[in-house]
């Protein structure tokens, strides 16, 4: 790892006006991507600047009708959270699903949004529930957010605070996991929102995370697995490498989506979230 | 440099490192904990896991600067000064959950991690999940598995190894 000037601000503003002072500075938080990047000398940026330490960052809490979760709450937190299992249950599910145990106490949704690994689980979610990503200038639609293979609307000096998330009526997401590397070889997140459906594929876009709009199409109609038995996933634009071909994981999307859509019909109807009543999912 | 002041095993210390020190560099080089080993050191083996805050971490991957002002367990810290093995060691031992041991220290912080998170009655289906990111090249997990699942009901209260 190549040497650098390490910064600790207390405030969001702080961490903004550093990143925006020093050139290729790069905002930690868990540090479980950056950290493997740099000891690889794949990135080495000259001022790191740590956002751990700013307070409440990493809060939980619905906020109306929405689940608000700060960008530096961990996965193991928002596994566990309560609030979260009574919200969003298929978020926490996926949540306790990334990496390992370890990973999952370091590592943050901020932190994954910000990177958009094309096999990372929760730009799923958030792309399929229609989430807004509030940042420290503004406010982003998933929609806009991501923009390709580790790209997003993010400016360098624009630090993600908090990720608002409406609450869907039914949701679940389904991945097959490389045997190997256990990371999303696909994954879909369906959900079935109170205005439409909106079903979001990780692990396969040849430019990172992408809508079904076929499959939502056709989940518009009635929400159920029988409507996606005509569901045919074209290769183009899939990746292809030696972990599988276009036209497998084109596959692996129908049937995950498929086995996702049961997964949430299977879920009790929804119409607010009342965190204390219902049973968290563990 | 960089000061930082962090507890260490229940011992408050001080030093000046420079921020690219990884945590598992500072405490193996600089304290002489070597209990923690770096194996792949890309947050894939678990060989170096320690608690930070009483929480497992792969301390390859995670700076020393970000440890300042916490608490971080290894290894050592489990039976102090000689004193009695810990149960996850004790069973580890017993059960025969290792061959070359160079993943054992990583194997049992996440154990006791294991065991705070999720109880002392632990399927071996949990046990083998949760093992996700802790790599052993000579066993079979085996052994691994039964330590842990014995260690597990050691450490509730009033258990026996």
């Amino acid at each position: 790892m190549y040497p650098f000037k390490y910064h600790r601000p207390a405030t969001v503003r702080q961490a903004a006006n550093l990143l925006a002072k020093h050139e290729e500075a790069r905002p930690i938080a868990g540090g479980h991507t950056l950290l493997p990047v740099m000891k690889q000398r794949l990135a080495a940026p000259p001022h790191l600047v740590d956002l751990s330490h700013i307070e409440g960052l990493g809060e939980i809490a619905m906020q109306g009708r929405a689940l608000m979760i700060g960008a530096a709450a961990t996965h193991a937190e928002v596994a566990g959270s309560a609030t979260v299992q009574a919200a969003i249950p298929a978020l926490a599910e996926l949540a306790a699903e990334i990496g390992d145990p370890a990973v999952r106490h370091r590592g943050t949704i901020g932190g994954s949004l910000a990177n958009n690994d094309p096999a990372a689980d929760y730009p799923a979610a958030v792309l399929a529930l229609g989430a807004t990503i509030v940042t420290s200038k503004r406010r982003l639609k998933a929609d806009q957010f991501f923009q390709g293979l580790f790209t997003t609307a993010l400016d360098p000096d624009e630090i993600i605070t908090k990720i608002m998330l409406p609450l869907p009526k039914k949701a679940a997401y389904c991945k097959f996991r490389n045997p190997a590397s256990r990371y999303a070889l696909v994954g879909v997140f369906v959900a079935k929102r109170p205005g439409d459906v909106r079903v979001a594929v990780t692990g396969a876009g040849a430019d990172g995370v992408f809508r079904l709009s076929a499959a939502e199409a056709a989940l518009q109609k009635r929400f159920h697995s029988k409507m996606l038995g005509g569901l045919h996933v074209a290769a183009d634009g899939l990746t292809s490498d030696l972990h599988g071909s276009a036209a497998y994981r084109a596959h692996l999307i129908a049937v995950l989506t498929r086995r996702a859509v049961e997964a949430a019909q299977a879920r009790p109807d929804k119409v607010a979230a009342q965190p204390a009543a219902l049973e968290p999912v563990s | 440099m960089a000061k930082i002041s962090l507890t260490v095993n229940g011992r408050a210390v001080t030093a000046n490192v420079d921020p690219r020190t990884l945590l598992v560099q500072f405490l193996r080089e600089q304290l002489r904990l070597t209990g923690s080993h770096v194996g792949c050191d890309t947050s894939q083996c678990g060989a170096c896991v320690v608690h930070l805050d009483g929480k497992a971490v792969k301390s390859c991957t995670t700076l020393a600067v970000m440890a300042d002002g916490h608490e971080v367990v290894t290894i050592e810290g489990l039976a102090p000064d000689g004193a009695a093995l810990h149960p996850m060691q004790q069973a580890f031992y017993e059960h025969h959950g290792l061959q070359c041991g160079y993943c054992t220290p990583g194997m049992i912080m996440t154990a006791v991690d294991l065991v705070q998170r999720k109880g002392h009655e632990l399927s071996e289906q949990t046990i083998r999940d949760e093992l996700e990111g802790n790599l052993c090249r000579c066993t079979g997990y085996q052994n691994i598995v039964m330590a842990i699942a014995a260690g597990a009901k050691a450490m509730a209260p009033g258990g026996a190894a």
